[in-house]
């Protein structure tokens, strides 16, 4: 056997990761290649999931990641970054990739996604809603108003009627996580899944639902896709019974 | 000595063009696609004067600081043999090397509420994480080596008999330092600074970690370029090229005046 060790140390990790055992490729299988795929932040766990099954289903075809804030994967590609799949977290971001002429065909809603207050872990400070943001002394972290989960968490506590100064308007949604994780800020307002790839070092305080945003995560094929067929696969896997469980299990809704 | 134009090799002037265009057409880009009509609007807006105003504030405090906290760490590091000194100097220059943002991550650790010493800094009613000292906090840890390395290597070149000298003629240890060393110093004490300053003016990622991001208060410049990315490319685009400006004009005009354009 005369594999490079480079090669076997490659397949080896591809083991770890979950993408083999791939079933072979059957003649009628055209998805193949590499599906390049510019996703939203929030989306790095549950798509690095439906990503492998992805692969797992079609053998010989791969899925590259690029995770980033929607409006910076929208800079990238507007400057000619090469994709085939664009997800975005919100819609303005996605029309904004629209009115480039960068898209193929429509977007589809793919997931949606709900806020929750992210605390420390046991709730140190017994937030139970919205209005206990306002309490003095409290440091709030908040996504920038430029970011969409900053947008969204202003849109929350206007229909509270809680008027919050935060401490800090972070520059996206993980660091507002990572601020409260590591025990300096004592609440922030975030997506439901950052909560819960947050880890044991932080807890979630639902936001009642006439208080709370549904974002809507749409997913696009891009102009400059060098494999459609590839990038249409994926978009119908994300769409299909699988990605939405794959979704699903990362806290995200139904579209 | 210099070299006139014709003998030096082409090779050099080769890659020395290509080196120079390096640097020179990101410029061009930001210069090309800036949108000029609106510049002076852009540039005067209230929320972009607040941050080139604190910008301005927290890197001229960190210069500051480092002069004051740098300067004697390089005059140890120079002068003083003792064991562990080549782990402190590395110590030093760790956060060139360092990502800024992990530089941040180890600042909180270090200052941060539960940091190492957080609980003595609140008992002390300080609270750094959030506030403007926090920046110029993050901004000194980042720029400081700068300095220190600048001035260390001034010291070491420093002919080191004018300072025995005066010493024979009877001079003590602090009037040496102020009438000898630091007058002798003061190019690379003015490089360092300079250096240090420029650096602290840049500063991103050690500050929106440890400082956070707050209009007036810790979003300084390069924070809110970052931001504008993310709503209108165009206020970025012009926030970049003031930033630029007002470092260029700087590093220009010391350059001629004290660094030796000669």
């Amino acid at each position: 056997m005369s594999r490079s060790p480079a090669v076997s140390l490659l397949a080896l990790l591809a083991a770890a990761c979950g993408a083999l055992p791939a079933p072979a490729p059957t003649p009628a299988d055209l998805v193949s290649g590499t599906v390049n795929v510019f996703a939203a932040a929030s989306l790095t766990e549950a798509f690095k999931k439906a990503g492998g099954d992805f692969e797992a289903k079609h053998g010989a075809a791969r899925v590259q990641f690029n995770f980033a804030g929607s409006p910076t994967l929208v800079t990238q590609l507007t400057q000619g970054a090469q994709a085939d799949v664009f997800a975005s977290a919100d819609q303005p971001n996605m029309q904004k990739a629209l009115d480039a002429g960068l898209c193929e065909n429509r977007p589809q809603v793919f997931a949606s996604n709900r806020l929750e207050i992210v605390v420390g872990a046991g709730n140190p400070k017994h937030i139970t809603g919205l209005a206990d943001l306002a309490r003095s002394g409290l440091l709030v972290v908040l996504a920038a108003p430029a970011v969409p989960a900053g947008r969204y968490a202003g849109e929350a506590l206007q229909s509270a009627g809680v008027k919050v100064t935060p401490v800090s308007q972070e520059t996206d949604v993980k660091a507002v996580v990572s601020k409260v994780a590591l025990g300096e800020a004592d609440a922030g307002i975030v997506y439901v899944t950052d909560v819960r790839s947050g880890g044991a070092k932080v807890a979630g305080v639902p936001i009642p639902d006439p208080q709370n945003v549904v974002a809507q995560y749409p997913v696009v094929e891009l102009k400059s896709a060098t494999s459609a067929g590839s990038a249409k696969a994926f978009i119908d896997f994300l769409l299909g019974a699988q990605g939405q469980k794959d979704l699903a299990a990362f806290g995200f809704g139904p579209p | 000595m210099r070299l006139r134009l014709e003998r030096t090799p082409l090779g050099i002037l080769a890659l020395a063009a290509a080196g120079g265009l390096f640097f020179v057409l990101p410029l061009l880009g930001l210069l090309v696609r800036a949108p000029w009509p609106a510049a002076v609007s852009e540039l005067t807006a209230p929320a972009n004067l607040v941050s080139l105003q604190l910008s301005l504030l927290t890197s001229l405090s960190a210069t500051a600081l480092a002069l004051v906290f740098g300067v004697p760490l390089a005059w140890v590091n120079a002068r003083l043999d003792f064991p562990g000194r080549n782990l402190l100097r590395a110590l030093v220059t760790l956060p060139m090397v360092l990502p800024p943002v992990v530089g941040g991550v180890a600042l909180l650790l270090a200052f941060g509420r539960r940091g190492l010493l957080g609980p003595a800094l609140a008992g002390l009613g300080i609270h750094l994480p959030f506030t403007t000292a926090g920046a110029v906090l993050a901004e000194t840890f980042v720029a400081m080596p700068f300095l220190v390395v600048t001035v260390e290597a001034g010291l070491r070149s420093l002919d080191a008999r004018f300072e025995d000298a005066a010493r024979t003629l009877g001079a003590g240890r602090w009037y040496v330092l102020r009438r000898v060393t630091l007058p002798a110093l003061l190019p690379s004490l003015l490089a360092g600074a300079v250096l240090c300053w420029a650096r602290a003016l840049g500063e991103f990622g050690a500050t929106i970690t440890f400082a956070g991001n707050f209009p007036g208060r810790t979003q300084t410049l390069p924070l809110a370029v970052y931001l504008e990315l993310e709503t209108s490319p165009d206020a970025a685009i012009m926030l970049s090229l003031a930033l630029l400006l007002v470092s260029l004009l700087v590093l220009v005009g010391l350059r001629q005046r004290w660094l030796g354009a000669a």
